[in-house]
């Protein structure tokens, strides 16, 4: 098997007396979609914002190509590969798509200036590239569309090369049509040899794009499972009562 | 900005009729001038602490404290030395401007005290401060030179120079209309039609073009001939002056990070932070931005009164955010612009100006300035609100 391009080793983060995350490991390997599972307050945006660098965890090792890592911001896990699209969007509404998509890390002209023309060119390139219907790219996003809005959140991270993605509830604000747009990408993604961890409660989208799946409850692991080894009801039990799976070969074995 | 620009000149013509003729003489327009400069600098700097969601209701204060500090510096200190110690003075204020913004935006960045209430303790403060460095005498008077940075006696450039700045203007409106052109022409095809950049700069060309005439036409008496005849005073220094801050922050705003990250902190605090920008600093550094420009106004302010006094600045804080507020800057963050808040501080002065030729009291003039005030924050409500329909 391919070596894991992201190994999280026994993380912990509280807040004050909360243990949002509570000695959780989960790794993730270059072309597989690893979903991330679990209640609302399970923990799975806190472990995920301590992958992109915006918590410092409390404890726990993160290796990224087998080196251990300390991300003291999100610019450090940036630096390393790691782009996140966030529940949110993280976008600043008052700024157009290119703004937006170069949030942070600018085209400078040779003065040190903003390059606003070269961004704003940059910006449609990749933007049409993934939603050929999106030219509104001079517009503040905040008159777009939930596909439009999502569709600069994602040209953000492949402008960049992330070999290591993060979506957070990437489906939660769409339509069907967008829903399936944004799934075609994460399958080409995987294609193009990029991790991706995939937050989401559509169990639908989980079993359609991810290989394995990672289940939190009360910010401890509940178990790993691969997506093809279980069913649904498996994964509901195991997110709603913290059961460990149990493989269905196993089942089919043990007599009833 | 459109729309408050029509508002001013409605203004203007309301109080040219009212004071029939004496509001828009040349020597009136050349007080106007000269009286907006000062608000005017300090409420471009305030468009970046309200787009950043913050506020800073000490630059009155500040004003005062630098002002005395900057005229005690220049009278006490450095009196008998050398002869352009003056600008040594304005140093002196400068590194304080720097010093207290650095204290607010540390305390604001790294310590979460909201802006108001760190700003509101410096409105205390710095007052008391000003007090404390002459125990509350006024300082005067300055150096000669020092004086014609506050737009008094051969405080302005005169008509040749005058004229130089409007051509260097006009050039620069012209380039600017073309180069966006042409960029735009390179990369995307929705052009601006021709007829929309030529009428933007005939207007642009005409506005500068009778802003330099009206203030050459001013005669200043100072330089009368035996006849009594004199040349015109042509741009005053203090609105040279609030000229280079509106282009420095007009470039930062929108030519530099630190500007867009001010606008993307504004438009949506936590995108900034997971975007990975160092919001922290990017806030000291707008609130060291009003330490330096409200030294800068109170440069002006104390070279026009030719002394440095603890009173000077009341309510400045106040009209530069009202200022700003009517020249298009939300309260509610992201969205302002820096000649619009200039235009705000041509509002404020252009009433309280006309009212006092009209011979209309104080008390009036702050009813009626602050009913200006709620009136433009009435009309941001209403955009805001179609906005985000």
């Amino acid at each position: 098997m391919t070596q894991p391009i992201v190994e999280m080793i026994g993380m912990h983060k509280h807040f004050g007396a909360v243990r949002a995350v509570d000695d959780v490991s989960c790794d993730l390997r270059p072309g597989e979609v690893v979903g991330l599972l679990g209640h609302n307050g399970a923990g799975k945006t806190t472990l995920i914002k301590i992958l992109a660098g915006v918590y410092a965890q409390d404890g726990g090792t993160i290796k990224v190509r087998g080196q251990p890592v300390a991300f003291a911001s999100p610019r450090d896990a940036q630096r390393a590969g790691i782009e996140t699209i966030y529940q949110h969007l993280a976008l600043a509404d008052n700024i157009d798509a290119a703004g937006n998509l170069f949030l942070g890390r600018e085209l400078l002209t040779r003065w040190g200036t903003l390059d606003t023309h070269r961004m704003a060119h940059e910006a449609g390139k990749i933007i049409r590239r993934i939603n050929p219907s999106f030219t509104q790219t001079h517009l503040p996003v905040r008159a777009l569309s939930g596909g439009q809005r999502q569709t600069v959140a994602i040209a953000r991270a492949l402008y960049f090369d992330a070999k290591i993605l993060i979506m957070d509830e990437p489906t939660a604000a769409l339509g069907p049509g967008e829903t399936k747009m944004v799934k075609d990408i994460i399958r080409g993604l995987k294609q193009d040899g990029i991790g991706i961890y995939l937050v989401s409660h559509e169990m639908r989208d989980v079993f359609d794009v991810c290989d394995r799946l990672v289940v939190l409850k009360n910010g401890k692991l509940v178990g790993t499972a691969k997506v093809s080894e279980v069913t649904e009801d498996d994964v509901l039990g195991m997110i709603i009562l913290g059961k460990s799976p149990v493989p269905r070969a196993a089942t089919g074995a043990t007599p009833a | 900005m459109i729309s408050m620009v029509l508002a001013l000149i409605a203004i203007w013509i309301g109080l040219e009729l009212a004071t029939s003729g004496l509001f828009l003489s040349a020597r009136n327009l050349y007080n106007l001038s000269i009286q907006t400069s000062a608000i005017a600098v300090v409420s471009c700097g305030m468009v970046f602490v309200i787009v950043a969601r913050q506020i800073d209701l000490s630059v009155g204060s500040l004003l005062a404290f630098t002002g005395v500090l900057t005229a005690f510096a220049q009278v006490r200190w450095f009196e008998g030395m050398a002869s352009a110690t003056w600008m040594l003075s304005i140093v002196v204020g400068l590194a304080a401007g720097v010093v207290v913004g650095l204290f607010q935006g540390w305390w604001v960045a790294y310590r979460g005290i909201p802006a108001l209430v760190v700003t509101l303790a410096g409105f205390l403060m710095y007052r008391g401060a000003a007090f404390l460095i002459a125990q509350g005498q006024t300082i005067a008077p300055l150096d000669e030179t020092y004086q014609r940075l506050g737009g008094g006696a051969a405080g302005s450039i005169g008509v040749a120079a005058s004229w130089v700045i409007g051509a260097a203007g006009c050039t620069w409106l012209g380039w600017y209309v073309w180069n966006t052109r042409r960029e735009r022409a390179k990369y995307t095809a929705d052009q601006t039609p021709v007829w929309l950049d030529v009428i933007k700069v005939i207007v642009g060309v005409a506005a500068i073009a009778g802003f330099v005439a009206v203030m050459a036409s001013y005669p200043d008496r100072s330089q009368a001939d035996d006849d009594g005849n004199a040349p015109g005073m042509g741009i005053g220094v203090p609105v040279l002056i609030l000229i280079g801050v509106v282009v420095v922050l007009s470039f930062l705003a929108h030519r530099t990070r630190f500007g867009r990250y001010v606008f993307a902190y504004g438009g949506n605090p936590e995108s900034a932070v997971l975007a990975g920008i160092n919001t922290r600093f990017v806030l000291v550094k707008i609130f060291v931005m009003m330490g330096i420009l409200s030294t800068v106004a109170a440069v002006i302010t104390t070279a026009r009164l030719n002394a440095g006094a603890n009173s000077i600045g009341q309510l400045t804080e106040l009209y530069a955010i009202s200022a700003a507020v009517i020249g298009g800057t939300s309260l509610a963050g992201g969205v302002g612009s820096v000649p619009g808040a200039v235009v705000g501080a041509l509002v404020i002065q252009s009433l309280d100006n006309g009212m006092v030729l009209l011979d209309i009291g104080s008390a009036q003039r702050q009813i009626i300035i602050g009913l200006v005030l709620i009136a433009a924050v009435w009309f941001d409500v209403v955009y805001t609100k179609r906005q985000s329909r």
